[in-house]
């Protein structure tokens, strides 16, 4: 917690929280960087695979294979949150299995399953994006900086 | 009769006259499987959505709890229920199936007391001779709501905790006969508490502060010790919330013996059971309460027991908006007649 935050708090509640800490149950940081390592590798590793696949048995190349590579695991991610398994491996994974493309497949899949019972258009379509949308928004963002950067620095000659 | 600063002591002894639980499929897994009259093994109970589950659930507690004593819900003069979904709609549309003059509570997961002390007031006082009293909540339900989508795959932190999928429901009445049954004798109203926690993640720590306010209140207000209960029994603390809690009785001089004070939320599930820090949620302690607890009362394990049912007042919103977690806590003293 950052000390501006801790300011606000008076000398009890600083008190309690300090007596809380001791018996909170931390986070296994390390064990958690392991196990996201060994499974974000591994779902990147099934995605190589997946990509020589689509090289060797398609008339696809390196640059070409990426789309449908993509559009593969995704398409497992979404067997794997529908049958309910995907969280399993979340809960194990944490970061290993949210960060590759697998877990916004997840992110965008489990909502529109949570909001079915609200109808097609408010509920699936209204709330599919509500975790992905912030990712596409600010992924979206971000790209038009760096490209905005490079326009520049080309026009500028530094390029 | 008001005792003390915040409590109620009931002389005319309001009955519970008979209770029921019903649970969900993680809970069928659970420690406490036997406890329960009603289990569904999966979690749509045969409905098209977790909300009408979460109704159906409470219905079924309700029915259940009316049918061993041979009473029809037209007997019932009022019903208290509450649960966490907005605007409190299972509970509501549950009222709207009984059809029974209606109280809609909240108090998150301590709603379950406050029913009990609020029905056991209204009956000791002749307000009502009958009335039923209720909370419920559905993992899927108020994960939904509170949380993120059920098949979402973040990690939850070992301070996190599993919502139960449970209802009890327990019928209070005015029957003098009173013998070889449980009896509500007091109850200590719990104020506000926030020690400006904010992680919606480890409520029990948010929650410890509220619990030991309202334990050492009903002791000081009744001026009676801690070893005047067989059990003490807090709502849905978890690990965390428990130790913490036992911690702040200590230095505020109760003595309580650490076999003395039990959680629902640690009672309810197995070790080996995925639930992080233990269960909580409204149906929490109703479950444990409406179901365990009592029968094992009913079969002489305990003779006094204080029911601690802890709850945290957040929303979805109020915690986004970067505010601390209230809490509150309500005690309800009941005893072997």
């Amino acid at each position: 917690m950052g000390d501006k935050k801790k300011q606000k708090l008076t000398p009890e509640q600083q008190q309690y929280q300090q007596l809380e800490q001791k018996h909170e149950l931390k986070r296994p940081v390390v064990k958690n960087c392991i196990k996201a390592f060994l499974v974000g590798g591994t779902i990147c590793l099934i995605g190589q695979a997946i990509t020589y696949f689509y090289i060797y048995f398609f008339n696809f190349t390196e640059q070409t294979a990426g789309n449908p590579t993509v559009a593969t695991m995704i398409f497992i991610s979404m067997l794997l949150t529908g049958f309910g398994i995907y969280d399993h491996i979340g809960q194990f994974a944490g970061a290993g299995s949210a960060v590759p493309v697998t877990g916004f497949g997840n992110s965008v899949i489990s909502a529109a399953i949570e909001h079915r019972t609200e109808g097609f258009v408010l509920g699936v379509g209204g709330n599919m994006f509500k975790l992905a949308g912030t990712v596409i928004l600010f992924g979206v963002f971000s790209a038009f900086i760096v490209a905005l950067v490079k326009t520049l620095l080309t026009m500028m000659g530094v390029l | 009769m008001l005792i003390g600063r915040q409590s109620w002591q009931f002389a005319n002894r309001p009955v519970i006259e008979s209770w029921a639980s019903s649970g969900g499929p993680f809970e069928a897994e659970g420690n406490l499987a036997a406890d329960f009259d009603i289990l569904h093994d999966d979690l749509w109970m045969g409905q098209d959505s977790y909300e009408k589950a979460h109704r159906h659930l409470l219905e079924e507690a309700i029915n259940s709890a009316l049918q061993k004593v041979n009473l029809s819900k037209e007997d019932m003069h009022f019903m208290l229920a509450g649960d966490l979904i907005n605007q409190i709609t299972p509970s509501s549309f549950a009222a709207r199936t009984m059809q029974i003059p209606y109280f809609g509570l909240f108090g998150a997961c301590s709603t379950s007391m406050e029913g009990l002390a609020l029905a056991s007031f209204i009956v000791n006082y002749q307000g009502a001779k009958k009335t039923i009293t209720g909370a419920s909540s559905h993992n899927s339900a108020v994960e939904k709501q509170f949380r993120y989508p059920t098949e979402y795959g973040g990690q939850k932190p070992p301070t996190a905790q599993w919502t139960v999928t449970g209802a009890g429901a327990a019928v209070v009445t005015d029957n003098p006969d009173k013998s070889g049954k449980p009896v509500t004798t007091s109850a200590t109203i719990g104020k506000v508490v926030d020690m400006g926690l904010s992680d919606p993640f480890n409520m029990g720590g948010a929650m410890a502060p509220a619990a030991a306010d309202t334990i050492i209140s009903h002791f000081k207000d009744l001026n009676i010790e801690p070893s005047y209960y067989d059990l003490i029994v807090t709502g849905d603390l978890g690990r965390i919330g428990q130790e913490t809690t036992y911690e702040l009785l200590h230095q505020s001089g109760l003595n309580i013996t650490r076999n003395q004070f039990q959680d629902c939320g640690l009672l309810i599930y197995k070790d080996d059971q995925p639930v992080q820090s233990g269960g909580s949620g409204a149906g929490c302690s109703a479950s444990v309460l409406y179901g365990h607890l009592l029968n094992q009362m009913k079969k002489g394990v305990y003779n006094r027991i204080l029911v601690v049912a802890t709850g945290a007042l957040l929303s979805p919103l109020s915690f986004q908006q970067k505010e601390s977690i209230p809490c509150i806590a309500h005690a309800v003293s009941i005893e072997m007649n």
